[in-house]
């Protein structure tokens, strides 16, 4: 498909810093407030889709080939599985949350019942919210890029 | 603890994460070259097999195995995720694990001139991981997911030829069924949950109690995983799916069918285990009547394919068939308590469902082979083949006298069982399925005598053998089909009678997951 | 009886998807009526945990009082995911079918065999 006015891509480039922030805030608090890695990759890849639709797909296409998308999906799922190979190295079960209790990045447990929790708490969690988020970023982006783009395709062969 | 007891322990959960890891890999190394990945996957699918050996020995000599995500130990009530592997879950798993490293040494020359082969292999490791996944369980929901899982790599899978209308169109057809199949399946575990408060299957099985919404979610969970089974009358996705798939895949989708009636057992026999002996003769019949009625359905529509993969399916829905007659007759003589004819009848049954995947699959292989050296499928226009292609004749007359159950093969030995076992419970069902054996030869001589012998066809006169990676495929099969025929002893003894008498064993099921909990 | 409407909507989901499913021709229609079976099945597994009077199972700055199940919101959270997973592959699919044979009516696609 092709790109639209210049006011819809200026308006574009104007809302697109505020919906990615979003997003990864949704992906970052997921341990603590509703969200995570799922939803906050919707968020993201909706901003993206908004990108792909003002500017054209073909444009889109040029610029992020299909094979970078690929990548950061299977980069995003090697971690998360790395993350949990991890848990058994360093636990010892599968999936074992090692870094609760412990000094280093995420490690604080907050006390009990209702109150304010800081963000360095819950251990694997948020690393995990993390590759997910990736992953689901790439994929939802991939696909809507590759069909807009197989559309396209379609138009100009007949 | 030295390296093997960590593996041991480990087990089931290398067996699923290990194909989940080398799926996620394998793009990266189909950037750098073919070969490389190709070789990846089949060390990924090697490691894999020797795990589930090494688990299914281990839960051979001493017992059902659990294992528990995230922590070390368990306290009621149950919220982690277990794995629990039985007898009858390293039999299906061995079955499953045995088939796809088959499939994927076979698809290295079968599929080498397509394009998008990085997403084949990913997709392919990815159903190994849920296969896998779906028959070590002992979680409700997890099973859902990874029933999900094969089912969405799967249609994916079957659909890969997409400049052929019909594949596509097949494919589209088997996700739409599965869907629905998987969301009654998600309804049923929903009522679980609402009533019992736990989606642990020995939780369940431990505190159920047959009130109304159960038996809605019995008859829900039985309808759903009997479509995905392809039992008569659900069973309309199976022949195009068969069909119009690359052979390789149709062998990994005999596998999932299987897991999907592994789901189905386990659902009869280990949640609603309390309640099957007192009902267990009309459950039992009812397996019964299915049973014959997948057999008389899927032998007289093979008779008249003209399309060779078509037909193959059709007596893949037959072989089906007899592994539903052979347990529900367990089920039926069983009651009120465990006798030794019923447990030969689950015997024959649960052989069965081994002898038949490596059948169907050899005569899918041989005929993958056919379309790979000629590009023809439909029987029509195929004929004297036997001269340039020596080794797919020989291979394709052991799968046939493995089909139609005649000896030295493993056909006749888990259909021998199961003819003894019905003819004590009604005479007219040992004759049904006896003629059935017959008519199923039959067709299959007409196939080899159609396809394979017969005057030479001009235009087959360039004809090759298939490559050696293909030819080892199916001599791997053919192997065990002649092995298991001469000694079924060794695998019925070691294999087959663990797996059937953890299957009625539902007390000792649930009493492992109540000790680890500690009480109750 | 006012607490029973939720299982009244998810029923009337499931039947209205299941219609779509089995009585349409077009091809976009029978995924948009799995769509709807999807749609009720989730929210019959958020209504189980609901408990008369909760709020939100959330402990940052919770005003307190009696907590809904928050299992089942992450069953349901598990579902949309394979949802989305699934809806991405049967469109991909259409689009195929429609490149294939320019026609979206099932009746026309897949002349052959039974």
């Amino acid at each position: 498909m092709s790109g639209m006015s210049k006011i819809v891509k200026t308006i574009t480039n104007v809302a697109i810093p505020f919906i990615l922030i979003y997003g990864i805030y949704v992906i970052a608090h997921g341990h603590l407030t509703p969200g995570g890695g799922f939803q906050g990759g919707a968020v993201v890849a909706s901003g993206l889709v908004m990108i792909m639709v003002a500017y054209g797909s073909v444009w889109t296409m040029e610029k992020i080939k299909e094979k970078n998308l690929s990548m950061l999906e299977s980069l995003g799922a090697f971690c998360f599985i790395l993350l949990a190979f991890l848990g058994l190295v360093f636990g010892s079960v599968f999936f074992n949350n090692y870094l609760v209790g412990s000094n280093s990045l995420f490690g604080t447990v907050p006390a009990a019942g209702s109150g304010l929790a800081d963000i360095s708490t819950a251990g694997i969690i948020p690393l995990m919210n993390f590759a997910v988020g990736l992953k689901v970023i790439a994929g939802l982006f991939a696909i809507v890029l590759v069909m807009a783009y197989a559309i396209t395709k379609k138009e100009a062969k007949e | 603890m030295n390296a093997l007891d960590f593996i041991i322990a480990n087990s089931p959960i290398f067996a699923v994460a290990i194909p989940l890891l080398g799926a996620f890999l394998t793009p990266i190394f189909g950037r750098i070259n073919d070969k490389l990945r190709n070789i990846f996957a089949i060390t990924i699918m090697i490691i894999t097999t020797s795990i589930v050996f090494i688990l299914a020995y281990d839960v051979i000599t001493n017992g059902i195995r659990t294992y528990i995500f995230g922590a070390q130990d368990l306290t009621l009530p149950v919220v982690r995720i277990l794995f629990e592997v039985d007898a009858m879950s390293s039999f299906m798993a061995i079955i499953s694990v045995v088939l796809a490293l088959v499939a994927l040494i076979y698809s290295w020359a079968f599929m080498k001139e397509n394009t998008g082969l990085d997403k084949y292999y990913t997709l392919l490791l990815l159903m190994t991981a849920g296969m896998l996944g779906m028959e070590l369980t002992g979680d409700m929901f997890n099973f859902f997911v990874f029933l999900e899982i094969t089912s969405i790599s799967s249609a994916a899978l079957v659909a890969f030829w997409i400049n052929k209308g019909k594949s596509v169109e097949a494919g589209f057809k088997y996700i739409v069924i599965s869907t629905i199949g998987a969301l009654f399946v998600l309804f049923s575990v929903a009522l679980f949950y609402g009533q019992y408060n736990a989606l642990n299957m020995a939780i369940i099985a431990h505190s159920i109690q047959f009130s109304f919404l159960d038996k809605i979610a019995l008859v829900l969970l039985i309808g759903a995983l009997a479509m995905k089974a392809g039992i008569v009358p659900l069973h309309m996705w199976l022949p195009d799916a068969y069909s119009k798939a690359p052979s390789s895949i149709t062998l990994i989708l005999v596998g999932v069918t299987q897991a999907s009636l592994y789901g189905l057992l386990r659902v009869c026999f280990t949640i609603y285990g309390k309640m099957i002996t007192l009902s267990s003769i009309s459950i039992g019949w009812i397996l019964v009547l299915f049973g014959i009625v997948t057999i008389l359905l899927g032998v007289i529509m093979a008779i008249a394919q003209s399309d060779l993969k078509r037909l193959i399916a059709f007596a893949a829905v037959g072989e089906i068939g007899y592994m539903i007659l052979g347990i529900g007759t367990g089920l039926v003589t069983m009651s009120p308590d465990i006798s030794a004819a019923g447990l030969t009848a689950l015997k024959g049954g649960i052989f069965h469902i081994m002898n038949d995947a490596l059948d169907v699959g050899l005569m899918f292989l041989v005929a993958g082979a056919i379309f790979y050296a000629t590009r023809e499928t439909s029987l029509d226009r195929l004929g004297g083949l036997a001269r340039n292609m020596k080794y797919t004749t020989v291979f394709f007359i052991i799968g046939l006298l493995a089909v139609s159950g005649l000896p030295p093969m493993n056909g006749f030995a888990s259909k021998l069982l199961i003819y003894e076992s019905t003819y004590q419970l009604n005479p007219i069902l040992a004759i049904i399925a006896i003629l059935s054996s017959i008519l199923l030869l039959a067709i299959f001589v007409k196939v080899l005598h159609s396809a394979f012998l017969g005057p030479a066809l001009p235009r087959f006169n360039e004809v090759k053998e298939v490559p050696k990676s293909m030819l080892f495929a199916m001599a791997i099969i053919a192997g065990m089909i002649i092995i298991f025929g001469i000694f079924p002893d060794i695998v019925v003894n070691n294999i087959v009678e663990p797996a059937a008498n953890a299957l009625v064993d539902n007390a000792g099921y649930i009493s492992k997951i109540m000790s680890l909990a500690g009480g109750a | 009886m006012i607490f029973n409407f939720p299982f009244i909507a998810v029923a009337a989901l499931i039947i209205v998807g299941l219609y779509a499913v089995v009585f349409r021709k077009n091809l976009i229609k029978m995924i948009i009526g799995i769509t709807i079976i999807e749609s009720g099945v989730n929210l019959f597994l958020i209504t189980l945990g609901y408990r008369e009077g909760s709020i939100a199972p959330i402990y940052t700055s919770s005003p307190g009082g009696i907590m809904s199940l928050p299992v089942p919101q992450a069953l349901t959270l598990t579902s949309i995911v394979i949802g989305v997973a699934v809806l991405a592959l049967m469109l991909s699919l259409v689009i195929h079918i429609y490149r294939h044979y320019n026609t979206l009516d099932v009746r026309k696609i897949g002349g052959g065999e039974e």
